[in-house]
């Protein structure tokens, strides 16, 4: 792992833009109080050393009639392989188009695999077919979400109108 | 309706009403305003302070608490002082906890004025200073800050507006609604004027912890100005807290007594959940308020360039959250700026005059509002400011 000197400054950046990704480089250097052209170099700088790894918008699909899907987070239990530890088996499951996330755990098992699907038909055949059948994976224990209340640091369908008098001393 | 007003005492009669309430009700019924005229934060209170109040009504805390505030929230104050602005107040004997930092200015005023002694208003300054002054039986004097000194009040001034009636000047650094601090040197000289007359300085420091790029000091830490020095303050602002009204003042040992004893008859104690809060965001609050701190720098950032482009100059306030930009260039009074920006943008701004005739030229906005919100109202006023050029 190669760590990346960042200044204050910079850290500042990367933590408005993980917040919204949709402001300009006008505003950034208005907020920040910098060049537009400084915004440009650190923008570029963050995007080059992969600090900010991509851009994204939290979308809600269970807003969306017949988008709602399902998510199951799977807790996996591998057996290392020589020189490679869990890399291998990782990358065999975060192959996966359905895998959305995978993470190597601390505690009783070793991989916590983030699946989607259209159905639970779909990610049960996933884990059945394709995730138990990894050489080295051992066991799968599959939880499937049932609500999510916040993700990513944001409440669902938080009650965020404001709620102050208009004009106030 | 002559007969009723005639029940009402004279010097309440001639009392004005509040500039700001008559802006409220200009935008009675109004929809889709964009707001920069509230004075308060635009976030919530932290999650585990609000969890404390509750906890409290769970575990039935919901008696009276001693005069001056539970004890315990007083040495959090003590240590809050101590560790931040390196004055040490004695939680039993100099500490009062009030009802907003607003309680705390009219028991601190009622307790120091003899009828017809001066204090020394500093203008343009929160609405309630004068009045309260007046009512406590006093005479505000103004002295008015200008725009030429980043308004920031100059010793010379205060020297000229000394009488041998003068008890005390009034200040409040970082300042509503300019935002405008005084440096230490500022301050010092400020303390000059004190101590050659004898005054007391009542120093509004409720702002003390949105300070943005500099260290703050507080009056009280000035050599030799504990013991002239009232120092109010509260939860409002920085713990985002406004409507639990909860504020505290500290003071010397004679004159807590006399406020004391004001406080016990009017107010008894300040409400008991609101200060069982209060304990928990003194002692685990601090990040909270860095975050909030860092978020208002990125705003206000952004609301001074934006306004100075547009023409309405502003001074980068050094804290609190609100701008003051001049708009001399549009020609208008403030009354009329901003009466005109809410009909025809439907943004509303407070008029600089509702501070102090020295306000008069500017406006307030307030940037403790969404960064969606602000670039939403930089882009109405924008347009505001082509559509009268
Ligand atoms: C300078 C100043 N002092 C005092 C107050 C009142 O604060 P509190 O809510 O603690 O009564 C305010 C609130 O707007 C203020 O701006």
């Amino acid at each position: 792992m190669i760590y990346v000197k960042l200044t204050a400054t910079e850290i500042e950046i990367a933590e408005i833009l993980e917040k919204d990704a949709r402001l300009t480089n006008e505003d950034l250097a208005k907020m920040t109080d910098l060049s537009i052209d400084q915004i440009t170099q650190i923008v570029k700088k963050l995007e080059e050393t992969k600090v900010i790894v991509r851009y994204v918008s939290l979308v809600d699909w269970t807003k969306i009639d017949g988008h709602q899907g399902v998510t199951a987070m799977i807790d996996v239990k591998v057996t290392p392989k020589r020189d490679v530890g869990f890399n291998d088996v990782a990358e065999r499951i975060y192959r996966h188009r359905e895998v959305k996330s995978v993470y190597l755990m601390s505690g009783t098992y070793d991989l916590s695999v983030q699946v989607e699907g259209h159905s639970v038909n779909e990610v049960a055949h996933f884990v059945s077919q394709k995730l138990s059948t990894i050489e080295g994976v051992i066991s799968t224990t599959t939880h499937f979400v049932l609500k999510k209340f916040k993700h990513d640091g944001t409440i669902y369908d938080s009650d965020d109108h404001d709620k102050r008098i208009v004009v106030s001393p | 309706m002559e007969l009723k007003t005639s029940y009402l005492a004279k010097h309440v009669r001639q009392l004005q009403p509040s500039g700001i309430r008559k802006f409220f009700d200009a935008t009675a019924g109004m929809t889709d305003v964009i707001s920069l005229g509230v004075g308060e934060p635009d976030f919530v209170t932290p999650w585990n302070v609000r969890e404390a109040a509750i906890l409290s009504l769970k575990d039935g805390f919901t008696s009276y608490t001693a005069n001056a505030g539970l004890i315990e929230l007083r040495e959090e104050i003590a240590n809050y002082i101590d560790e931040n602005y390196c004055v040490s107040y004695d939680p039993e004997s100099e500490i009062t906890v009030t009802v907003g930092a607003s309680e705390a200015i009219d028991i601190a005023l009622r307790a120091i004025l003899d009828p017809g002694d001066e204090v020394l208003v500093v203008e343009p300054c929160f609405v309630s200073y004068a009045p309260l002054v007046t009512l406590a039986g006093g005479v505000p004097v103004i002295v008015e800050s200008s725009r030429d000194h980043d308004f920031k009040v100059r010793p010379e001034q205060l020297e000229d507006a000394v009488t041998d009636r003068t008890k005390a000047i009034m200040i409040c650094s970082p300042n509503n609604p300019t935002g405008s601090m005084l440096s230490r040197d500022e301050m010092e000289q400020v303390c000059k004027v004190a101590k050659k007359h004898d005054l007391l300085i009542l120093s509004d420091e409720i702002y003390a912890e949105l300070v943005y790029d500099e260290l703050y000091t507080s009056f009280a830490a000035i050599e030799g100005m504990q013991e002239r020095t009232i120092l109010v303050s509260g939860f409002s602002k920085d713990l985002a807290m406004t409507g639990w009204r909860l504020g505290f003042v500290c003071a010397p040992k004679e004159i807590t007594e006399g406020m004391l004893k004001i406080h016990q008859y009017a107010i008894m104690c300040a409400s008991t959940m609101a200060q069982h809060a209060a304990i928990e965001g003194l002692k685990n609050g601090r990040r909270d308020v860095t975050e909030m701190r860092k978020s208002y720098r990125q705003r206000r950032n952004y609301i001074v360039q934006s306004l100075n482009e547009m023409g309405l100059t502003c001074y980068k306030p050094e804290g609190a959250f609100y701008t003051f930009p001049s708009i001399e260039s549009t020609g208008m009074d403030s009354e009329t700026f901003a009466t005109r920006l809410l009909h025809t943008e439907r943004v509303v701004v407070v008029p600089g005059n509702a501070f102090g005739k020295s306000g008069e030229g500017h406006v307030r906005c307030s940037y403790a509002t969404s960064m969606a919100q602000l670039q939403e109202a930089m882009k109405r006023i924008r347009h505001f400011m082509e559509e009268i050029n």
